[in-house]
């Protein structure tokens, strides 16, 4: 799916990243880990092609992201779900049509999509709220609304960042339980966190692979937790 | 963004769900109606003064080029013999069409308007004058003043070429400015709408994020805002120059009698002019909205 081969990445000043090889396989589960700082929020970056590598190669579902242009990289945005820590939404616009967004944009919206997207409200337990605009939502409530944008185009991979940074405990295992639910539908999960404890969790329910970033490399943890 | 048919063809039947993307502006989109409407509105004068001042142009140097005058002072008892001798020999001239005294009563109307209507012509010593026609080629006014100088010593040839030629020049020279004029109305609207396309760019960086990140191609992003600066150039646009045609129509014409002074307004298939105002303004909109939307999304990741 997505593959970073002798990746690195740099603000400017020092490298960031150097060194760094990844291969997300179809209908693996990963979590990303390390202190703050260390390059969790820029590596899924350069996972889903907001960055370009200063060296090494990312290929996204086989192409090369050095090669692709922008509208290359927006259209397999449409094959990647991705959920920030900070979720931004259309303020203007009702819950429903933002989760709906994808499919309008791609130009997909059909007129039979209604019963959907319902389905996929009620999944993440939005049904009430669909009509609410995203100001008016609470942090657990914006990160399942934008879970549910990030799934909704039924895509191969799933990136998030920080699903459960401003949640409480309980929300995050909602969130986690959602995402599970996808892995286990055949879809390829990436999450950031520094969140051990939900990482346990996880490896009750799934098996997970941790990676750790540190001094600028990825190392593979696991073993510990 | 290109600009082909198929551009236009979505743009002229919109995308609900495209539009609906870009958070509505009242006070920026009332603000760019209005200049629209106002640069067209003062599109229609500069393009009416521009007709004006080229029609004014045509008919000095065409009308007035081929007709010159022969004034006869002399004293009364020769007056008439002169004339006569002037005519035979204005008829002998190559160049000459026709050559023609104008009656007492012809003087007297154009002496009417600076000295009233009551005036005893036939009791003044006013000098006589003759009409000139010249065919296309023209004479050469040199040769005829040395030959009237010769045999009607009382005659003094006017070819109007004096007074003429800087009028004409000036009419030219308005026609000139109207036409500038035009062009810089044109880029001016293209200027305030890439200003106003701009800060809309900005000011919804965080919609363009959303969409970029949702899989938004650059043209989806572009053509909910080029659409909507498109339809608001043209829409103002059209407002102003319907209040142009308006005000243009209901300036005092310009009598017949007033001679050389055209009204100033449209003539004929030149109505038809002011009517590409709206159109073009909405073409300049669009190209600079694309050119901008291009610009501030080719910069961001």
């Amino acid at each position: 799916m997505i593959e970073l081969e002798n990746v690195a990445y740099s603000y400017g000043g020092g490298e960031l990243l150097s060194d760094l090889s990844l291969q997300l396989g179809a209908g693996s589960f990963h979590f990303l880990t390390g202190p703050s700082g260390a390059g969790k929020t820029t590596l899924l970056k350069l996972c889903y092609g907001a960055l370009r590598p200063t060296s090494g190669q990312v290929r996204l579902f086989g192409s090369d992201v050095t090669h692709m242009d922008r509208d290359a990289i927006a259209l397999s945005r449409r094959r990647v779900g991705v959920v920030h820590q900070d979720c931004q939404f259309l303020d203007h616009l009702p819950v429903a049509e933002n989760v709906a967004l994808p499919l309008a944009v791609a130009g997909q919206a059909v007129p039979g999509q209604d019963e959907n997207l319902r389905e996929l409200l009620a999944w993440v337990g939005l049904t009430g709220r669909a009509m609410a605009l995203p100001p008016e939502l609470s942090g657990g409530e914006r990160q399942r609304a934008a879970l549910a944008r990030a799934v909704i185009m039924s895509p191969e991979v799933v990136l998030a960042d920080e699903p459960t940074g401003n949640v409480d405990w309980e929300m995050s295992q909602r969130l986690l339980t959602l995402l599970v639910e996808l892995n286990r539908m055949g879809k390829t999960i990436l999450i950031a966190t520094h969140d051990l404890q939900l990482i346990r969790a996880a490896k009750a329910q799934v098996q997970a692979r941790v990676l750790r970033i540190s001094n600028r490399r990825l190392q593979t943890a696991g073993a510990d937790l | 963004m290109k600009l082909s048919p198929a551009t236009f063809r979505a743009l002229a039947k919109g995308d609900k769900a495209a539009d609906r993307v870009v958070p509505p502006t009242g006070f920026t989109a009332r603000l760019t109606l209005f200049v629209a409407a106002a640069m067209a509105f003062l599109a229609v004068f500069a393009l009416a003064l521009s007709l004006a001042a080229g029609r004014l142009a045509a008919s000095w140097g065409d009308e007035l080029a081929r007709a010159s005058t022969v004034r006869i002072s002399a004293p009364e008892g020769q007056m008439a013999a002169q004339t006569a001798a002037a005519l035979r020999l204005l008829e002998q001239t190559t160049g000459v069409a026709s050559a023609r005294a104008l009656s007492e009563a012809e003087q007297q109307a154009l002496l009417e308007p600076w000295f009233g209507p009551d005036l005893p012509v036939a009791s003044l010593p006013v000098p006589q004058l003759i009409e000139v026609i010249e065919t296309e080629q023209g004479y050469d006014p040199a040769g005829l003043r040395l030959r009237l100088q010769a045999e009607v010593p009382g005659a003094v040839l006017d070819d109007h070429a004096r007074w003429r030629k800087p009028l004409v020049a000036a009419a030219a020279r308005l026609n000139l400015l109207g036409w500038v004029s035009a062009l810089l109305i044109a880029a001016t609207v293209g200027a305030m709408v890439t200003l106003a396309a701009n800060a809309a760019l900005a000011a919804n960086a965080q919609v363009i994020a959303v969409l970029r990140l949702v899989g938004a191609t650059d043209i989806y992003i572009a053509r909910a805002f080029v659409r909507r600066f498109t339809l608001r150039a043209l829409t103002g646009a059209a407002a102003g120059t319907a209040l142009g045609i308006v005000a243009v129509l209901l300036m005092p014409a310009g009598s017949e009698t007033a001679g050389f002074l055209t009204g100033l307004g449209f003539r004929d298939w030149h109505w038809l002019i002011p009517l590409l105002v709206p159109p073009l303004a909405a073409a300049v909109a669009f190209i600079a909205t694309a050119v901008a939307a291009r610009r501030v999304l080719g910069g961001l990741s």
